[in-house]
């Protein structure tokens, strides 16, 4: 398979510099617990996986909890549309990945970890099983880690079956429980009840990634990237109309038009920002920073040529999340196929003004209404593409084009 | 199904509950093993599976309703998913779609008549930058052209 731009190609700040395996671990074993804790702390480490909440935070109330086991997810689900990053992170630095699991697992007292890894990557089942081999090998996995006596931690890999809701931290648990991949009403959150009603972290693969270089190089060092609230560096996975699609480490903070100089767009309409569950940015917002204070992302980043209809955008998107609504809420389960039918209203010329602002206030209502992210954002993109992009939207008057 | 048919399946099912435990965390790796190789779970394997675990077979049907590559039915021996999300129809995946369907003679969401192969869609892949991108059982393609696409098809045993 050709996977693009070479490893030795890949340039950046934090997660694609150079790391040797299990150095991380054993500064974190001679340092302690608080120590890790400090640093992370210390570095405002966000979750990489779209919510972007304080990592050092999850991490301790799950240090602080007592219980007989405990357990570390490493979330590779990455199902929104347009992120690719944890696959290069997967493929390319296992490494720093899976010696973030462990480090996890010596931090908050967890003997085991497991990845759940998407269905569509089963391709690099093996390859990941072979390297949590050679991790055993060399004793970063097992029994008394490095000679750390009474540090017993190991790794499993799950794989999914085609759920995007799966990724929704709830229901890749429910999931990895042998249930439907339908999302809990929280609390009680993962750190208190989670695995098998045990305390359990779930972070993305890129934050795990990060956790080894911060510890390495100190908080501090990471802090100095990026913006004062989004520290450190972010994988942008960039594609449709430019020169150079592909996964990006930049920092935090560049905004949308420097992203697209990087990539080599022209004659840029729109910018999706987010995936699926994003907003769609029109030119006169390309100065907007890309961070969690302005237009936050989990780092899917999809560009859109002159040539593109904003129409047709919007109808794959609905499209996606009819299909992968888990069904368990009304405003969710009923919301999008509503909004749907809205945009076959919008393409066929069929619609009044009326009806469209019955469409923006039910979007409005399953911001709040529905249960878990996946509803409560899956609006974003319709909603945008109608306030920013109306003149097309409400030109096309029947001859709106779209396929399939 | 044919008695000596359905012990082996048993016999099968028992193993893989060797393999991945007697317990309700075992029941999907177990579904991924028997869809893998029989590219379905008939009826007959789910009150099998459900038995085992202690589990309705109609919870088993439930989990297997709900993921997309589950399925009751039984499908062709190879599947095609190709991705219909935004970066790969911005990419070209609609050629894609018209090449495949027109070389096998069957649309997307059918089976050919002797099981070799059934034709998916699905979303996103993960390989964005390389649109259109199709997975054919696990191995992925990417940067797909309606010729490209059209050998790997036809090159499926
Ligand atoms: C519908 C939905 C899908 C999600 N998919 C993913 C995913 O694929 N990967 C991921 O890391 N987080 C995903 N999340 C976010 C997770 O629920 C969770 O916040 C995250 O894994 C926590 O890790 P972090 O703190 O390291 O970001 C998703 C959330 C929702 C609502
Ligand atoms: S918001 Fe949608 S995906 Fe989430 S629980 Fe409700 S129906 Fe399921
Ligand atoms: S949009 Fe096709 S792989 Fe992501």
């Amino acid at each position: 398979m050709d996977l693009g731009i070479e490893k030795s190609a890949r340039k950046g700040l934090v997660l694609f510099t150079q790391y040797e395996a299990g150095s991380a671990i054993k500064k974190a074993i001679a340092g302690g617990r608080e120590d890790v804790l400090f640093e992370l702390r210390e570095s405002r480490l966000k979750g990489r996986g779209g919510a972007g909440f304080p990592t050092s935070t999850k991490w301790m109330i799950t240090a602080a909890a007592t219980a007989e086991k405990k357990y570390i997810v490493c979330n590779a689900d990455e199902g929104e549309p347009g992120t690719f990053k944890d696959r290069v992170l997967l493929m390319e630095y296992p490494e720093a990945v899976f010696d973030g699991m462990v480090i996890a697992g010596y931090t908050i007292g967890a003997q085991y970890g497991i990845v759940y890894l998407r269905g569509e990557y089963e391709y690099m089942f093996a390859m990941l099983k072979e390297y949590l081999e050679g991790m055993r090998a060399k004793n970063l996995l097992g029994q008394n880690i490095l000679g750390k006596e009474g540090f017993n931690f190991d790794i499993e890999i799950r794989l999914g079956s085609g759920a995007y809701v799966c990724g929704e931290e709830t229901a890749l648990i429910e999931s990895l429980e042998g249930q439907r991949g339908e999302p809990r009403n929280r609390p009680p959150y993962p750190v208190n009840t989670g695995y098998m009603g045990f305390p359990t972290v779930v972070n993305n693969v890129e934050t795990l990634a990060a956790v080894p270089h911060i510890l390495l190089k100190t908080g501090e060092w990471f802090r100095k990237h990026g913006t004062d609230k989004s520290t450190g560096s972010k994988l942008f996975s960039v594609s449709g109309d430019c020169e150079r699609p592909g996964v990006y480490e930049l920092p935090w903070g560049i905004s949308v038009r420097e992203l697209l100089d990087v990539v080599g767009a022209r004659d840029t309409k729109a910018v999706q920002v987010g995936g699926a569950s994003g907003v769609c940015i029109p030119k006169s917002q390309f100065m907007r920073k890309l961070s969690y204070e302005d237009a936050g992302t989990g780092g899917s980043v999809m560009v859109f040529n002159e040539t593109r209809s904003m129409l047709n955008v919007m109808h794959n998107f609905m499209d996606f999340f009819v299909e992968e609504s888990c069904g368990q809420c009304t405003p969710c389960r009923i919301g999008n196929e509503r909004l749907l039918e809205g945009v076959h209203k919008l393409i066929s010329g069929d619609f009044t003004f009326a009806y469209i602002r019955n469409l923006k206030e039910l979007g409005a209502t399953m911001q709040v209404a529905s249960k878990c992210g996946l509803g409560q954002s899956s609006p974003n993109a319709f909603l945008s593409i109608l306030e920013n992009f109306s003149d097309e939207i409400y030109q096309s008057n029947g001859s709106g084009v779209t396929h399939a | 199904m044919l008695v000596y048919e359905k012990n082996n399946l048993m016999e099968e099912i028992q193993q893989l509950g060797k393999k991945h435990g007697i317990n309700r965390n075992a029941l999907i790796p177990i579904l991924q093993d028997i869809q893998a190789k029989y590219h379905g779970i008939s009826d007959f394997a789910q009150q099998e599976i459900g038995r085992m675990l202690s589990i309705h077979p109609v919870e088993v049907y439930s989990v297997v309703s709900f993921y997309s590559f589950l399925n009751s039915n039984i499908e062709g021996r190879n599947v095609v998913r190709l991705c219909k999300t935004v970066s790969c129809d911005l990419a070209g995946k609609c050629d894609i779609v018209k090449a495949i369907e027109r070389e096998l003679g069957i649309k997307f969401g059918e089976t050919t008549k002797d099981k070799r192969i059934s034709l998916e869609y699905t979303n996103c892949l993960g390989m964005c930058d390389q649109g259109p991108a199709m997975i054919v059982n696990e191995r992925v393609y990417g940067k797909l052209t309606p010729e490209a696409a059209v050998t790997i098809i036809n090159e499926i045993k």
